[in-house]
């Protein structure tokens, strides 16, 4: 090896096979994707070693410190960890519902763009459900303030008095309809969009040769679909899923909006004491906050990273679990 | 387990493009029929009307009547999906299911017919499957693995297994051997002479020396020009269109003249 790269160097200048020029482009796009590659190391250290530094006074506050600053809890654990395991146990629970109610929507609609509309209805609607991305997130909380929550008033009703042995559904219903389950309403809409482009992108690209290859073997449509276009998409889903679940956990106007949360853990959905969540806390919170009261906040948002970041980990085992059946080799 | 297809007035559409016209031919049971004609002439479209498999795309149909055994697969009410399960296919690529592995692949077809097979009847069928595609000896110890693990051979022997774990009544192959080597290609062929004991086998090939040795009938299609329909110029036992071929065109073909 040694011999093979010092032997050209002496004859450089002469032979045409070395550059007299280095390659300009090379240089600039392997410097760029490198500079891009560091800046985002760069910035998730930064944001970090922020929300480490800043939430450090409020892990190791007393509990009469937390409790001097009127938080409180239905938990039986004092403290910061009493405060914020709730605030968790709230951004993930409405962001499960979210997600109960938007993957089989998401799926469908993108099965239907991708497999059984015809084209210019396929297209039409991709576009529609594309533009439901582009609205604001504040005009998703203000609609559900306004409109949805008073429209499923009535619907609290039914399922409390109807479906009330349905461990959820139990309690007393909320008379305002703002409650976690409006709220994971709003959020599912809110993330519908981004899950079903990211499937229906992956559901058109599954090989047509697999395709076939089940409709020869006398698939019918939906077999076909069970056989070659879901295994196929299997990891794609499970990002999509992932990134909609992103979006749900951080998601703060509409649920501060629609959400008069309270600081505790509850399963029922459809009362008027609901878990808040992180986000939206901070939100709420953060423009009379002070002092001790910040660091809390921050702390709050260093977990949210934190079920983030898990959550994220978790989806990418799920994905390489069966990495030899994906079909990538 | 084997059928005779006979083609009567087929003409076949993209929409409004014709791409096939006027067929008129008897394919025998058990025999290879190979069908060999220059690109484009509407031999694999020809094919894939075979187990209705040209519907995939938007806009194809079929004018005309193509009986299995006196039985029409374009009659009114036949669901293609009944056709498909028994007119198996084998691809121009090996197309094994990613994300199964070299049981479950052969198996898939079963799985849509026949749901409740136990789990020894489902061993005994796969096995069956293998052993006829001359794959059993390689993969028997890693069944479980996946499917996309093989050489392109096997993938394509697999593919073969695949469809007749079915038991169709005839196996329609697209150019199988096109994506493989020599040796692989000598596999195939081989496993051709086998299976035509059991099943109707209609071959589409580029390869004229393939035609020549594995088929019995060799259809000759070929097109007038860019834009105009395919059709098939003559028809009979592999010998005499090797030989003695009694169109012009079919001669300068095989001898290479053009096309």
């Amino acid at each position: 090896m040694s011999q093979q790269t010092q032997a050209p160097r002496d004859r450089g200048a002469h032979s045409d096979l070395i550059p007299s020029k280095p390659r300009v482009g090379d240089k600039v796009f392997t410097g760029l994707s490198t500079g891009s590659g560091i800046a985002i190391l760069v910035i998730l250290a930064a944001v970090a070693a922020f929300l480490l530094l800043r939430a450090f006074p409020a892990l190791t506050a007393s509990a009469d410190d937390i409790a001097a600053r009127g938080y409180t809890s239905n938990l039986p654990i004092e403290g910061f960890w009493g405060w914020v395991l709730p605030l968790a146990f709230g951004t993930i629970w409405a962001a499960i519902g979210a997600l109960a109610l938007a993957v089989p929507v998401s799926i469908g609609i993108a099965l239907f763009i991708s497999h059984y509309a015809p084209r210019r209805l396929a297209a039409t609607l991709g576009y529609i459900i594309d533009l439901l991305a582009a609205v604001p997130s504040v005009v998703f909380g203000l609609w559900g303030f306004f409109v949805l929550a008073p429209a499923l008033g009535p619907l609290h009703q039914w399922l409390t008095t109807y479906m009330g042995w349905f461990p959820l559904f139990s309690g007393q219903a909320s008379g305002t309809g703002r409650t976690i389950f409006t709220a994971s309403i709003v959020l599912a809409v809110m993330i519908l969009p981004i899950i079903t482009s990211l499937c229906r992108e992956v559901f058109l690209q599954t090989p047509k040769l697999h395709e076939e290859a089940s409709l020869a073997l006398g698939a019918t449509r939906w077999e076909m679909i069970t056989m070659a276009v879901f295994p196929f998409a299997r990891a794609g889903i499970v990002s999509a899923i992932m990134l909609g679940l992103g979006r749900a956990l951080g998601e703060t106007m509409a649920v501060a909006m629609i959400l008069s949360g309270q600081n505790r853990i509850s399963f029922e959905v459809l009362t008027a004491q609901n878990p808040n969540t992180i986000a939206a806390n901070i939100a709420l919170s953060f423009p009379e906050a002070y002092d001790l009261k910040i660091n809390q906040l921050i702390a709050s948002g260093l977990v949210l990273f934190i079920i983030t970041l898990a959550v994220n980990m978790f989806a990418r085992w799920i994905v390489s679990r069966r990495a030899a059946f994906s079909g990538a080799n | 387990m084997s059928k005779r297809i006979e083609a009567k007035n087929v003409d076949i559409y993209y929409s409004k493009f014709k791409a096939v016209e006027d067929v008129n031919m008897t394919i025998e049971p058990r025999a290879v029929t190979a069908f060999i004609g220059p690109s484009g002439c509407g031999k694999t479209t020809f094919l894939r009307t075979l187990n209705r498999m040209h519907e995939v795309i938007p806009g194809a149909y079929v004018d005309g009547e193509i009986t299995l055994d006196g039985e029409n697969l374009y009659g009114n009410g036949v669901d293609p999906v009944n056709v498909r399960r028994k007119v198996g296919m084998v691809f121009q690529r090996p197309n094994p299911f990613p994300t199964m592995s070299i049981k479950e692949n052969v198996l898939a077809g079963l799985r849509l017919n026949n749901k409740n097979a136990s789990r020894t009847e489902q061993d005994e069928i796969a096995e069956k499957a293998l052993r006829g595609a001359n794959l059993w000896e390689e993969v028997k110890n890693r069944l479980d693995l996946p499917g996309s693990g093989l050489s392109g051979g096997q993938q394509q022997r697999l593919c073969i297994a695949r469809a007749i774990a079915m038991a169709p009544e005839v196996l329609l192959m697209d150019e199988p051997c096109s994506a493989l080597d020599p040796i692989s290609t000598l596999a195939i062929e081989d496993l051709i002479q086998e299976l035509k004991s059991k099943y109707t086998i209609v071959i589409v090939t580029h390869n004229m020396q393939q035609a020549a040795r594995v088929s019995d009938t060799t259809a000759f299609f070929n097109i007038a020009g860019t834009g105009q329909p395919g059709k098939l110029i003559e028809m009979d036992t592999t010998e005499k269109i090797f030989s003695t071929p009694s169109v012009q065109a079919t001669e300068d073909y095989i001898t290479g003249r053009f096309g």
